[in-house]
């Protein structure tokens, strides 16, 4: 067993990258038993890649990875396991309708003779969570349990496996306060056994409460390891976000309009509580926050896809009916959403078919579409937006991301809107094809449109928006106009923001 | 314009549609004969009128299992209220309402109350055979206009084309166009290829869903109308178990059980084939339990073979696009 202060885990240098893409340029990263090590980095600055090396789902191009004395073996999920490493999923996978025993020991049941020995296996799930201070009930069923007692099962399964290092991705993410302070003793419970504890989160407040180490990441590699005593959270936000703003989003300067959008006191109890702002045409604003914090919901609720509890929206100083995407896009509204492969594409579909789904009145005769419109206009939006396909009816299954991205904006400005809501509109695409959407979204608040564009990278918050609405938890916690905006302050706001406010 | 055939399920269908034609006519000695022809149609025109509306459905990712007995209540209907005195024209229409009003049924427990249309329709499927049971028992009512037997059974003249198919041969254009060429065909293949994004396209699920249940029910009623008058009977057993003919001959026809994939000439090729290979074992005098053996295989095949040419064809397209 290991003593509290051993060296369990090194990195050093370890790289990764796919394809063209670096994810990995050189990373380091000690881990010692019985201590918690946060990970902390904007998104994309490798840190579910770190995990998931560990994890055994990715291998290391470079570098080397060694587990006390011994080296890491990787590439496969069940060596991570016999090697003691586990990870804890920000959404727990349990068997729900197998009780708490069956879940911790499935695969592994103890034996008695041929027969499964459930009273053992009780007992043992039973120890292992007075262990971990969280008295559950090893028969009852899995159904039910909040994501945070689910986690503490996923744990203890980890525990029953002789796991001497647990990785946690984003688990507070979905929880709430109470639940936090549930899982925050799990992992002081944890220590107090001398496993070491790796967790990513993005809210630093607990990150501060919690840890004994912080690891920064920024764009592929360490930036600084630091016992928690050693830094604050001045220097660490510093640390994340690192980069000078370059000249990667030239903004145009657009002529702002009248009120286009107004939101007032929009409520949905299970994701967002009174959130008023308004949207001018030739207007570009953000909502920035953390991913859960009921930004997307927003979008949502705004264009019908979800109802809302009360409050109201209003276009061009009209009611909008709630609820109906119908009647949203009456208005000339259009939701680009957050998952393009599920919600923004038929995927299956050709290009064409999915730029012309909106537009039917554009390629109809009286009754029946024209073939002959619908090349034409799929025609128009591929040199508007240079998007790259062999064939019109080649399925956009078939396409990269970034052309797939451009498709279901094609779609969507095809329909030539008054207000575009965007929600993450480059997530997942490279850097030149991020630029040209920028660009758009520009052109798009050029032509008098207003804009709201959700995202999670601050860079494209900062270079983008005209205003910047910070939600947190589901409020809105700050907004700043651009003059006034800085990473900090966002981060800040974004992590620790009052609901006050 | 240049046509470009590309090698898909339902192209590759005409062509086994064309093989077994062939081969039927080589090895019997009178498959091609006006009569048979003639009775190869007549016996698919109520499967075909049927998987009209179910292609629909199956695109949508829904099914329709009841589609049989809608026709077998739809016909007890008819001669239920022919026998009591109804004028014939009304006794048809009140065929087709029934039908209509059950496919209404079916759409409205499926969307509106939220129940798997495999359920809700295997409970229909009984429910609707058990009231035409109740409305007719085991009574048989063949007293119609001989108009109306004539239509359902002769030739047009001293062709071999049976009355009914100019009918049909109109609905099938009329629901082709539908699903290919009008807005509405669009939102049913986008349904079935993702509900989600449909959502977020503006689609109204919903009542897209209870739009198709109901004009199935619809064709199923002219179904049962087309069958009634074909065999002279109006009777609580009659189609029975022709839903699961109707399926296979979607399924056949290239629409993907999964949803969101099919096309009606796909469908109609299907229908045909399954009749031509049961006619074809019928002449050869091979007997019922090994036709239904082939149909099985034939039907396993289809299912299969979809798959495997469209995850060809997608690897080669996504090949030549990372190129």
């Amino acid at each position: 067993m290991a003593q509290k202060g051993d060296l369990l885990l090194q990195m050093k240098g370890v790289q990764k990258r796919f394809g063209g893409a670096i994810a990995l340029r050189g990373t380091d990263l000690s881990i010692r038993a019985g201590e918690i090590h946060a990970l902390l980095g904007e998104n994309g600055a490798g840190k579910s890649t770190m995990l998931k090396i560990l994890a055994g789902v990715h291998v290391n191009d470079g570098g080397t990875i060694s587990l006390g004395d011994k080296p890491f073996i990787t590439g496969s999920p069940e060596a991570a396991i016999a090697q003691g490493i586990a990870v804890i999923y920000q959404e727990p996978s349990l068997f729900l309708d197998l009780t708490l025993a069956e879940n911790v020991f499935i695969g592994r049941q103890p034996m008695k003779g041929v027969a499964i020995d459930w009273a053992q296996a009780q007992v043992e799930a039973a120890r292992l969570f007075a262990e971990l201070g969280v008295p559950l009930d090893p028969k009852r069923q899995a159904r039910g349990l909040s994501i945070a007692d689910q986690q503490v099962v996923e744990i203890a399964k980890a525990l029953s496996m002789n796991a001497n290092i647990i990785l946690m991705d984003e688990p507070t993410a979905a929880l709430s306060a109470s639940e936090v302070e549930r899982l925050m003793t799990v992992m002081k419970s944890l220590k107090a056994a001398n496993k070491a504890v790796i967790f990513v989160s993005h809210r630093l407040d607990e990150v501060f409460v919690i840890s004994d180490y912080i690891t920064v990441m920024r764009d592929g590699a360490t930036v600084s390891e630091n016992p928690v005593t050693g830094t604050d959270l001045q220097k660490v936000i510093k640390e994340m976000v690192g980069r000078e703003l370059t000249e990667l989003f030239p903004k145009t300067e657009n002529k702002i309009g009248g009120v286009a959008l107004e939101i007032k006191d929009l409520t949905n109890p299970a994701y967002f509580r009174n959130i008023s702002f308004t949207v001018r045409h030739g207007e570009i604003v953000a909502l920035a926050g953390l991913v859960g914090s009921g930004r997307s919901e927003v979008a949502r609720a705004i264009f019908g896809i979800d109802k809302y509890t009360t409050g109201s929206v209003k276009v061009n100083g009209k009611d909008l009916a709630k609820g109906s995407p119908v009647a949203a896009m009456a208005e000339k509204i259009a939701l680009v959403p957050e998952d393009r492969r599920q919600q923004g594409l038929f995927m299956i579909a050709g290009v064409n078919r999915n730029i012309s789904m909106e537009s039917f009145d554009r390629i109809k005769g009286k009754i029946f579409l024209n073939f002959k419109k619908e090349r034409a206009l799929t025609e128009i939006w591929r040199e508007k937006l240079s998007i790259k396909y062999e064939s019109q009816s080649n399925p956009v299954e078939s396409l990269s991301g970034g052309n797939q991205q451009k498709t279901v904006l094609a779609k969507w400005l095809a329909t030539d809107p008054d207000i575009l809501i965007v929600d993450e509109p480059t997530r997942g695409i490279d850097v030149g094809t991020k630029a040209e959407v920028h660009k758009l979204i520009n052109a798009a608040a050029g032509e008098g449109k207003a804009v709201l564009m959700i995202s999670s990278e601050l860079p494209e918050v900062l270079g983008m928006a005209d205003r910047i609405i910070v939600m947190r938890e589901g409020h809105k916690v700050a907004e700043l106009s651009r003059s006034e905006a800085t990473q900090e302050k966002v981060i800040a706001a974004a992590t620790t923001g009052s609901k006050g406010a | 314009m240049k046509l470009k055939l590309r090698f898909t399920w339902d192209t590759s269908i005409l062509l086994i549609l064309a093989v077994v034609w062939v081969a039927a006519s080589l090895t019997t000695d009178n498959f091609l004969s006006s009569i048979n022809v003639s009775q190869i149609f007549s016996n698919t025109s109520e499967i075909t009128i049927m998987a009209f509306g179910v292609i629909f459905l199956i695109i949508l990712g829904e099914i329709d299992l009841s589609v049989a007995s809608i026709l077998a209540l739809g016909s007890s209907m008819l001669g239920w209220s022919y026998a009591h005195g109804a004028p014939i024209w009304l006794a048809i229409i009140i065929c087709m309402a029934v039908g209509t009003l059950c496919g209404f049924i079916n759409g409205f427990l499926v969307t509106k109350v939220g129940l798997g249309s495999l359920a809700v329709t295997i409970g229909t499927l009984a429910l609707y055979r058990g009231i035409a049971n109740g409305i007719l028992g085991t009574n048989t009512i063949n007293e119609f206009p001989e108009f109306w037997t004539g239509w359902g059974f002769d030739t047009i003249g001293t062709s071999f084309i049976p009355q009914s198919l100019p009918i049909i041969i109109l609905f099938g254009i009329g629901f082709a166009l539908l699903l290919h060429n009008t807005p509405f065909g669009r939102r049913t293949l986008a349904i079935g290829q993702s509900p989600e994004a449909a959502r977020f396209a503006g689609i109204n699920v919903v009542r897209h869903k209870i739009i198709v249940f109901t004009f199935t029910g619809f064709m199923s009623g002219v179904a049962g109308v087309i069958y009634t008058f074909r065999f002279s009977t109006a009777q609580a057993d009659n189609g029975i178990g022709l839903e699961l003919l109707v399926i296979s001959a979607c399924l056949l026809g290239g629409v993907s059980i999964f949803g969101g994939i099919g096309t009606m000439w796909g469908v109609i090729a299907g229908v045909l084939l399954a009749g031509s290979v049961e006619s074809w074992l019928t002449l050869r005098e091979i007997n019922a339990q090994w036709r239904t053996i082939v149909t099985g295989i034939l039907l396993l095949i289809s299912v299969a073979a979809p798959v495997l040419i469209n995850k060809a064809k997608a690897a080669k397209v996504r090949a030549e696009n990372k190129s």
